[in-house]
């Protein structure tokens, strides 16, 4: 009997490590190959022991590679650049429009709020060229495309429904007593919401916003079909990087490594509230 | 400016009409970025609706239902439908699959599976078309490690995604290795929320663990893997970036789910009507699914409200 349980608990214990190789060896595996010279990488059998090197690394921040033929420029930098103002102001105004509005549904009834809150909603599970293809035609119009200002409005599509839908639910979690008594003191609309019930609900908003951020980071197609070369984020600039030649495999690895890296540590930081931010709101870790 | 014109009134009525324009002003903001994407969204539906490339633009004209009408009998079309359905089966059913089943096995609250959990969790934030591309370094012919992994069991000439046998398995592996750690993580928290009392009753009872799991767990589960499929089935009718980053839809037209058939149409064959046109036949599925979606979605948030 003793054997039996021990064998079954031996099974469950193989199991997961199975489980921990499969999703964690791809990202163990490009990680090794940043640090690894072209020859590294192309040995048979590979290995995972080697001199590392920082070679890719630096070609990536100096912006140039020097090859057999000649000298290469990487604008990589300029894409790491470009998700991080992409991100960051996506999010700062998706909180801008986002925080009053997920406290006017969660404390107010009233006619057209419930549709609003749901088209926004349903704007997360949109086919996203459905209005990118459009808007291509519009941007020329209006003078936005390829401008930082055009993107991060069509930003909004992914942040605006997570911060909405996540602080809405922060929002209505918090009773509205407090409130009130501040309000019977006497302080103005306005002093409430930001002395009370904005602080009260600090941490569903700092989850919300580390969500959208991750989620802008990641996010691709918007910035293949609007921006140009100049304006494009890394996970556009990687993939530029696959097509045009001379570029090295280290490289690519490299810049897989670097444009992983903020939001594997923001999943990190932020994992209490990963599952929450997952489903929206419904679903509480 | 709805505000400034109650100026001068006595407080007693200002205060209320006040009080009912605030949500109003409040979600204003929200509500204009809505109607800023709803008039792309009608441009989209009536692109659909005309013959439209615009590399010949004074050929444009309105042909209503005759960008659908060709559908009826295109194999291109029907391809897309073929692929982008297949894609969506098999990715959500093999994450379903294993998503419970890791759920099941981190389902103790321990330091370890804690650990574990939030390791697993790592694909899912990394973008999928960076993935896509870790893959494909890790495929790639001349140095992939599992080009090479394969190629020591006697498959030494196993093509990954650069061939048509084997391209819509790589592309689900991918998929499956980025959003399985999703149903996972939302199955975890709904088992570790699932209430004690049937569970010590049905051990006490000495109920065998099958029984348990077929007619306790799973039921008492099934909100949140509705909701967590759903979710899933809605983002993967949709599939864009990993097959774009591998092979663009190829080899030939493999791969080709709706959104980078529709991208093609529009970028490469300069066919705005006939790319609105898929977009719009992936619109109503993902509509109809939205719907669906979102009852199940509201259910659960309310139990999850309702819990604190």
């Amino acid at each position: 009997m003793a054997s039996k349980i021990s064998g079954g608990a031996v099974l469950r214990a193989a199991a997961r490590i199975i489980v921990l190789l499969f999703f964690l060896f791809p990202i163990f595996w490009v990680f090794l190959m940043s640090f690894q010279t072209n020859q590294q990488i192309l040995r048979i059998p590979p290995s995972i022991f080697f001199t590392p090197t920082l070679e890719n690394y630096t070609a990536l921040f100096s912006g140039r590679l020097q090859t057999a033929s000649g000298s290469l420029d990487i604008a990589f930098i300029k894409n790491l650049l470009n998700s991080i103002i992409l991100s960051s102001c996506s999010v700062l105004i998706a909180l801008i429009l986002g925080v009053p509005a997920a406290y006017a549904f969660a404390r107010f009834k009233f006619r057209l709020g419930e549709n609003i809150a749901f088209t926004l909603l349903s704007f997360r599970f949109a086919p996203p060229l459905l209005v990118l293809v459009p808007l291509v035609a519009y941007f020329q119009m209006i003078g936005l495309s390829d401008t930082y200002i055009g993107l991060i409005w069509v930003y909004q599509l992914i942040c605006l429904p997570l911060i909405l839908w996540i602080v809405r639910g922060y929002f209505e979690d918090i009773s509205p007593d407090i409130e009130h008594a501040y309000r019977v003191d006497g302080h103005s609309w306005a002093k409430t919401f930001f002395k009370i019930a904005i602080p009260l609900a600090r941490p569903g908003i700092a989850a919300a916003a580390l969500l959208s951020f991750i989620f802008a980071w990641n996010n691709f197609v918007f910035a293949l079909i609007l921006a140009s070369a100049d304006k494009q984020p890394v996970t556009v600039g990687a993939l530029a990087f696959v097509t045009s030649a001379g570029i090295q495999y280290g490289i690519i690895a490299a810049a897989i490594v670097l444009s992983v890296t903020p939001t594997l540590l923001l999943a990190l930081y932020a994992q209490r509230y990963l599952v929450e931010g997952l489903s929206l709101g419904a679903v509480k870790g | 400016m709805a505000t400034a014109t109650l100026k001068g009134r006595p407080t007693l009525t200002r205060r209320p009409a006040r009080h009912r324009l605030l949500p109003y002003l409040l979600s204003l903001p929200a509500l204009l970025v809505c109607i800023g994407i709803l008039v792309p969204f009608a441009t989209a539906v009536a692109y659909s609706l005309q013959r439209y490339n615009s590399s010949l633009p004074y050929l444009r004209k309105w042909i209503w239902w005759g960008n659908y009408q060709t559908f009826l009998t295109d194999s291109a079309f029907w391809n897309t439908v073929y692929v982008s359905l297949s894609y969506t089966i098999w990715t959500v059913g093999i994450e379903l699959l294993l998503g419970l089943a890791i759920a099941l096995l981190l389902q103790r609250t321990t330091r370890f599976n804690n650990a574990a959990a939030i390791a697993c969790l790592l694909p899912l934030m990394i973008a999928p078309a960076l993935a896509a591309l870790m893959w494909k370094l890790m495929t790639n012919p001349d140095f992939g490690i599992l080009s090479y992994l394969v190629g020591l069991i006697g498959l030494s000439d196993f093509r990954w995604a650069s061939s048509p046998s084997t391209a819509m398995f790589t592309v689900v592996l991918i998929d499956v290795w980025v959003y399985t750690p999703f149903i996972m993580i939302l199955l975890l928290a709904g088992l570790r929320a699932l209430p004690r009392q049937p569970f010590e009753a049905a051990e006490l009872d000495g109920v065998p663990a099958s029984f348990v799991f077929f007619r306790i767990t799973l039921p008492m589960l099934m909100p949140y893997i509705l909701t967590a499929v759903l979710f899933r089935l809605l983002d993967a009718i949709q599939q864009f970036d990993i097959v774009y980053a591998m092979t663009q839809g190829g080899p030939g037209d493999r791969l080709m789910v709706f959104q980078v058939q529709a991208y093609l149409e529009r970028f490469q064959y300069l066919n705005v009507g006939r790319s609105a046109a898929f977009l719009m036949v992936l619109w109503l599925i993902t509509f109809i699914l939205s719907n669906l979606f979102i009852k199940n979605w509201l259910r659960l948030r309310e139990r999850a409200r309702g819990a604190v």
